[in-house]
């Protein structure tokens, strides 16, 4: 048998005097680690991926993940991942795929930020006793407004409101399709979106039909696949998005293979059973700004005028590409920074091309006030967003909103091992083997995610109140109450951020 | 846009009064209320403005400009000359002060914009609005601090009863007053920041901070104000000029945008007013005054005072026959209105809007 000479990353072992033969770990490894021998558990450690599926349901606590010791020779050039990778590829001639945000240690700017807060000449606000505001509407809002007098002598507007989404909090799911990962984790983002007052996204997969209950929980997306996409799936959510690209891998297209194509996801993408979902990397009737207006509109006249978002990946000119896309009649620019996850992607992709999140919010909030269209679309940012304080300082940078995935996933289980391309995670979330699915119950993980949301809530609150706002519009923007630490003059003016101490 | 500036922060004291039959009343009064608050300022800057001051111009805008450097003087006269009438050119009379004994150069100019330097009827005051933005932040050591017709504001480096002493505000009398003493938490010594702060002729006095000001600065910003102050209460003038004037809202709608009523509150409307105040809310997000203030704002048909949505500054209002009172303190009414009709405390984020009859 051919034994690949790049190195298992991890050792999985088993303290054979703690195991008590249960077979708990062969039964819950999605990767096909453990086998049974005749008297003892066998371990084929090179297909290991340091899920800790098994780690968490071995009764015994006789299994232990290690990182494998042996590594090759150090060399401060050649790092383990760049020797591996070329050991894959002399082996097979393939691009190595992965799964979830880049790993690589790029600077994370929201780490060299930090928030202020009151004392004294402002008093801070106690959350526990003063109402504290989150609700956030995202949509075009008019550049001023005109009201005329009731008969009882109260404001009636004049204006007519474009239609807007309407947040509970400022945290939103962000897409993740049908087929990559399963209807389970689907349902937990929908019934989470629905019990928080936000919503999910159905990336490009369709819709299945078990999440029409939350409908006004739902965006839609129409992506280059266009996989089922008809008026009534436009119709279906409270706002269509068009998928342009994402941060893990901006400019390239998707490919969901044949097997992964069972009957209930080949219905919702309507497509045949087994056959390769592909999704070409641009869109095939956009090749220029103009061509994006169209769409917009024909989504527009489709929906009777619901709110569009356009979703990029954040490259080099975001700035300009986002206010084309405003001006090109979106309600929502969504912005993927180059850390955001990927269900698959090309590792080499994924982690070299594209800009943090955190310089794409503040170029484009920049760009469009520079314009005068600030007002004329809501920013959404997303990529690498991993607590409350990362939204906030998004938020502060210019985001209206910020939307999560990696973090939703975790609250199902995952634990970020990045191979979700396989389609055999363990945790039920990125495969869509029914023995693997069914152990992700819909409602005891909305339960968690249901939880983390609310401690984000709480924690946006607690932030807010110690900076002396009480509404979240005050926070938006606000780049004054942010200093950065360790940050170079240009990348400070990048942010539009003063240095701590100034 | 830039960012790298350093806010203003100073605590403050605030009085006001209006005379509803635009009776007009002495400086003495307004100095005497300010002058009580002691604790509420350190000396390091005091300010008065006035309506119904200058009936002899009362149509020409009057321009009240201070001069660091008075060789200055002459490129802002010749930008006036070229695009004003001026009808009059004099220094701002002033008394010497012990205490004071420095000051900028301060003129005043009687003007009105020349007819072919504008189009249409309403341009003349974004005209006077346009010079003010170029002089303030063009010409330095030059500083336009009050624009506004029938009214001046006067102001300075000084306790409140110097800079009264100094401005000889006894002589003036007008319908309405506002005053204000500070309490700077920063190096001050530059005049300009002393309040009022006014443009054409709004006028604000302000005490407290808002802690929104990086949002209300960038969004003033994108509708072409230039902020050189840095001081919470020129973003808030703006504010009120561009809801008020530019986007022609009412003064109470402008308020609930300033000091929007809480979702919960807006929620329990009835469906045009939950519709009005939800669309103003989601318009006007970043007009959004948060943080701890109270302000009383004047101009050419009434006066204003609002606190923020928690009332986290103190606001006492009282009246009296025609005359309505507002500061920081009671005892500031008091003094000069020693029994009045009615005192109350407003409650937050509820203006006390003062018409004239
Ligand atoms: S789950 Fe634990 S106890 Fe059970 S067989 Fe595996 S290692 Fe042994
Ligand atoms: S979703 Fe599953 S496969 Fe993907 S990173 Fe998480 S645990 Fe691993």
């Amino acid at each position: 048998m051919f034994r690949s000479l790049a190195l298992p990353e991890y050792l999985a072992t088993i303290d054979q005097v703690k195991c008590i033969r249960c077979k708990r770990c062969i039964q819950n490894c999605g990767w096909g680690v453990y086998s049974w021998g005749w008297d003892k558990v066998l371990i084929n450690t090179s297909k290991c991926v340091k899920c800790l599926r098994c780690y968490h349901y071995c009764p015994e606590e006789a299994i232990e993940i290690r990182d494998n010791p042996t590594r090759y020779k150090q060399n401060a050039c050649w790092g383990y991942n760049n020797i591996r990778n070329i050991k894959r590829q002399a082996e097979t001639g393939g691009i190595p795929l992965t799964g979830m945000g880049s790993d690589l240690p790029y600077p994370i700017l929201f780490d060299n930020l930090l928030i202020d807060a009151c004392q004294v000449t402002n008093p801070s606000i106690d959350p526990l006793r003063e109402p504290m505001e989150l609700r956030t509407y995202l949509g075009k809002k008019p550049s001023q407004l005109e009201f005329e007098r009731g008969a009882d002598g109260k404001p009636r507007l004049k204006t007519r409101m474009p239609p807007q989404i309407k947040l509970s909090l400022p945290v939103m799911f962000s897409p993740m399709s049908f087929g990559s990962i399963s209807l389970n984790a689907q349902k937990v983002l929908a019934q989470a979106a629905a019990a928080c007052g936000t919503v999910m996204n159905t990336g490009e997969g369709g819709l299945h039909e078990d999440l029409f209950p939350y409908k006004s929980n739902i965006i839609v997306q129409v992506a280059s696949g266009r996989f089922g996409v008809n008026p009534d799936y436009l119709n279906a959510g409270v706002a269509v998005e068009i998928k342009i690209g994402q941060g893990a891998k901006p400019g390239i297209g998707g490919h969901l293979p044949g097997e992964k194509i069972p009957l209930e996801v080949a219905r919702a993408h309507m497509i045949p059973v087994g056959t390769d979902a592909i999704s070409p990397a641009p869109q095939h009737d956009i090749y220029s700004i103009e061509d994006l207006r169209q769409l917009i509109y024909a989504i527009k006249e489709t929906t009777g005028y619901k709110p569009v978002s356009v979703k990029i990946a954040a490259v080099h000119n975001v700035a300009a590409i986002a206010s084309g896309i405003v001006r090109a009649g979106a309600d929502i620019v969504y912005l993927d920074g180059f850390r955001g996850g990927t269900g698959a992607a090309p590792s080499i992709i994924r982690d070299h091309l594209g800009i943090p999140i955190e310089h794409a919010i503040a170029a484009v909030d920049d760009r469009l006030r520079q314009e005068g269209i600030r007002n004329e679309a809501s920013i959404v940012a997303a990529g690498g967003i991993r607590s409350s304080a990362d939204a906030a300082k998004a938020i502060a940078l210019g985001a209206d909103a910020v939307a999560i995935a990696t973090a939703a996933l975790i609250t199902m289980g995952c634990t970020t091992c990045g191979k979700c391309y396989t389609g055999n995670c363990s945790w039920g979330i990125t495969t869509q083997r029914p023995e693997l699915t069914a152990r992700l119950d819909p409602e005891v993980y909305a339960e968690r995610l249901i939880n983390l949301i609310h401690a984000w809530e709480h924690e946006l609150k607690e932030i807010l109140g110690a900076l002396g706002i009480n509404a979240i519009e005050s926070l938006r923007g606000n780049r004054e109450r942010l200093r950065g630490v360790g940050l170079d003059a240009q990348t400070l003016d990048i942010l539009g951020v003063k240095p701590a101490g100034r | 846009m830039n960012h790298d500036y350093h806010k203003d922060i100073s605590g403050c004291g605030l009085t006001g009064l209006i005379s509803k039959k635009k009776r007009r009343v002495s400086g003495r009064e307004i100095v005497k209320s300010l002058c009580l608050m002691t604790d509420r300022g350190n000396g390091l800057g005091a300010g008065y403005a006035a309506y119904g001051i200058y009936p002899e111009f009362k149509d020409c805008y009057a321009l009240h400009v201070m001069y660091d450097d008075p060789e200055v003087r002459w490129s802002v006269e010749d930008h006036l000359k070229a695009n004003y009438k001026v009808e009059k050119i004099e220094e701002i009379p002033t008394s010497p002060v012990k205490a004071i004994p420095i000051s900028p150069l301060l003129m005043r100019y009687f003007v009105s914009p020349l007819k072919d330097k504008l189009a249409g009827e309403t341009a003349a005051d974004d005209f006077v609005v346009n010079t003010v933005m170029k002089v303030n932040s063009e010409i330095g050591g030059a500083y336009i601090f009050s624009s506004g017709k029938n009214m001046g504001a006067f102001k300075g480096v000084g306790n409140p009863s110097d800079i009264a002493e100094f401005f000889r505000i006894d002589e003036y009398e007008g319908w309405t007053w506002t005053a204000h003493t500070r309490f700077p938490t920063n190096t001050p010594g530059w005049w300009g920041g002393a309040h009022p702060f006014t443009l054409l002729d709004w006028s604000i006095v302000h005490n407290g901070e808002i802690s929104s000001y990086g949002i209300n600065k960038r969004y003033l910003e994108m509708y072409g104000y230039k902020l050189t102050l840095l001081t919470d209460t020129e973003a808030a003038a703006y504010m009120l000029d561009l809801l008020i004037r530019r986007h022609g809202l009412d003064i109470s709608t402008a308020c609930q945008a300033l000091a929007s009523p809480f979702w919960k509150a807006i929620d329990g409307m009835n469906e045009g007013e939950r519709d009005a105040l939800t669309a103003l809310r989601q318009t006007y997000g970043s007009a959004l005054l948060n943080g701890p203030f109270s302000i009383l704002f004047g101009h050419g048909g009434g006066l204003v005072g609002i606190n923020d949505r928690i009332k986290l500054r103190p606001l006492v209002a009282a009246s009296k026959d025609d005359v309505v009172y507002m500061a920081s303190e009671e005892s500031a009414i008091r003094t000069i209105c020693p029994s009045p009709d009615k005192v109350w405390a407003p409650r937050a984020a509820e203006p006390v809007i003062v018409e004239f009859e």
